[in-house]
């Protein structure tokens, strides 16, 4: 069933030890095949999964708490007449209980969606249409979820006034800044938690803070947060806040969305049908979804501190690794102020996509899933201000619960050694090797 | 009695999650039961040591079914699974 191939196993078994990229002969100049073809390489096995902030795998501990909900229990969680309603609502409310436990909320204040994209849309069209009468204006940032952009875009083809914050090159707003655009006319600042492609925290708690004292409501899309690095709604002066059921290693299809009750929070839904939800999301919930999230969350919370210190080994592995052999190697947002399991870095003289394609036993991103279609340079990346040719050169690498080192290990000695191999054929890195300054030369048109 | 205990539930943890067919629950398996059991070596309430021990039962149960699921639905082995046998 399994092809070896003769050339890939010494490849493998050459390329596998660590400490021949740590010597210092090897710096920068790792030996490198010269008849080197990728066609030759014959993939053995499934690729590693390194793009955690995309989706993670459904724990088997959530699927175990969810296999009943999908067997036995088929009620509906809304029907008030039956046992079999009752037992299904009893679990959709353990389950609400959980995901209100995570972020310190009361479980009334949790609302089942589909996901955090439906979230971000009751939040932010929500709020911003039930005010509209006195407030016309919402801020955000430009590092933003597409979701969240693309329903302020929305929001103003229907006469919204939308301030789109910029970052610094760190990828962080600036309160100040913030502080500026808020008016009285402001109704929602909507600022994310955790960058997805650059995972980067924003400082939720001052945003709050600002926001409470303002009396503006703050949204933030934290999907790529919870689980990962506390939060807390009340501490945070949060008032709404997206969750998604996937990122937390729960099933695809669920998110949560959490309302604030006291100072009220309204808004306007976005669908219409059976009043479910508090009337902010109709439609019947689904049971095994939703305990899937809530198992998920319960999970998470157990675990986040020995989960958070794997990402950190983990991360530090790969650094070491990749900074210690490779020069030119730019890591995109703050290195303090984010989240260890998500590391994005650009590679000077090589070009993404062919470093993706190169890695094809590694599945991995240059950014988000959503946009990773197009050839365009992340928009995250062109925000923090990274050049043209470095957003162009971007790798992200998304670790999870399940990642292992000798995963991270591979993954960075393979990509030590296609970056090497992409270089040497770049005419722009022998030139940078000579010691020609790029930025000097005038490139001459035929 | 329970330490004789804890130490047999340690053993059918451990040689339970190595029916894992997925490489990564096996191995975060492995990675979380050993941690946990060394995290709390030192415990002394009798009342935390028994609920611990339960805990302990109750995974024991989820992983014998999970093991099962993950053998009717299994995949081709990771590439790093054929990189680390051909080391050995």
């Amino acid at each position: 069933m399994y092809r070896y191939c003769a050339k890939l196993r010494s490849l493998l078994s050459q390329n596998i030890s660590p400490t021949r990229y740590y010597s210092v002969s090897s710096l920068d100049n790792p030996v490198i095949d010269k008849n080197y073809s990728i066609s030759d390489e014959v993939i053995v096995g499934r690729p590693l999964y390194m793009d955690a902030q995309a989706t993670t795998p459904l724990d088997p501990r959530v699927l175990d708490a969810m296999l009943p909900y999908l067997t036995s229990y088929y009620g509906n969680p809304h029907s008030r007449t039956h046992a079999y309603g009752w037992e299904s609502e009893a679990a959709v409310e353990k389950s609400r209980a959980q995901v209100a436990s995570i972020i310190g909320a009361d479980p009334k204040e949790i609302i089942f969606t589909s996901g955090a994209t439906e979230c971000n849309n009751i939040a932010v069209k929500g709020v911003a249409r039930f005010y509209s009468s006195k407030k016309k204006h919402i801020i955000t940032t430009q590092t933003e979820h597409k979701c969240v952009l693309d329903s302020c875009r929305a929001l103003e083809a229907e006469g919204f006034k939308v301030t789109y914050l910029p970052v610094g090159t760190n990828g962080i707003i600036s309160l100040e800044d913030l502080d500026k655009a808020i008016t009285p006319e402001t109704s929602l600042v909507s600022i994310m938690a955790v960058n997805n492609e650059i995972g980067v925290k924003q400082p939720v708690a001052e945003i709050g803070r600002l926001c409470k004292q303002k009396k503006v409501f703050f949204h933030t899309d934290a999907a790529q947060a919870v689980g990962k690095v506390p939060i807390d709604v009340n501490a945070m002066n949060i008032d709404l806040m997206s969750i998604s059921g996937h990122k937390v290693y729960g099933p695809k299809g669920v998110g949560a969305l959490y309302v604030r009750r006291r100072p009220r929070v309204r808004v306007e839904p976005i669908q219409s049908g059976g009043g479910q939800e508090r009337g902010i999301r109709s439609g019947t919930v689904p049971t095994p979804l939703s305990v899937g999230i809530g198992e998920a969350c319960a999970i998470s919370e157990r675990e986040m501190e020995y989960d958070h210190a794997w990402m950190e080994k983990l991360s530090k592995r790969l650094m070491d690794q990749i900074f210690g052999t490779l020069s030119h190697v730019i890591r995109n947002g703050d290195p303090v102020h984010s989240y260890p399991g998500c590391i994005n870095l650009s590679f000077a003289f090589v070009e993404g996509e062919s470093l993706l394609m190169a890695l094809k036993d590694v599945a991995l991103s240059s950014g988000s899933a959503c946009t990773s279609a197009s050839l365009e340079p992340s928009y995250v990346l062109r925000a923090i201000g990274a050049d043209e040719d470095l957003a162009h050169s971007s790798i992200r690498f998304g670790f999870g619960r399940f990642t292992t080192i000798e995963e991270v290990d591979y993954t960075a000695q393979k990509c030590i050694q296609h970056v090497a191999r992409l270089r040497e054929m770049s005419p722009l890195w022998e030139m940078i090797q000579e010691g020609v300054d790029l930025k000097t030369i005038k490139w001459s048109q035929h | 009695m329970s330490k004789r205990q804890a130490l047999q539930l340690y053993k059918s943890l451990i040689s339970e999650s190595k029916k894992f067919p997925s490489y990564n629950f096996r191995q975060y398996a492995l990675r979380r039961i050993r941690d946990s059991f060394r995290e709390n070596r030192n415990l002394g309430d009798e009342d935390v040591i028994r609920n611990k021990l339960e805990e302990a039962a109750r995974s024991l149960e989820t992983i014998k079914k999970q093991v099962i699921i993950g053998q009717l639905y299994s995949t081709d082995k990771l590439v790093i699974e054929h990189v680390m046998s051909q080391k050995k």
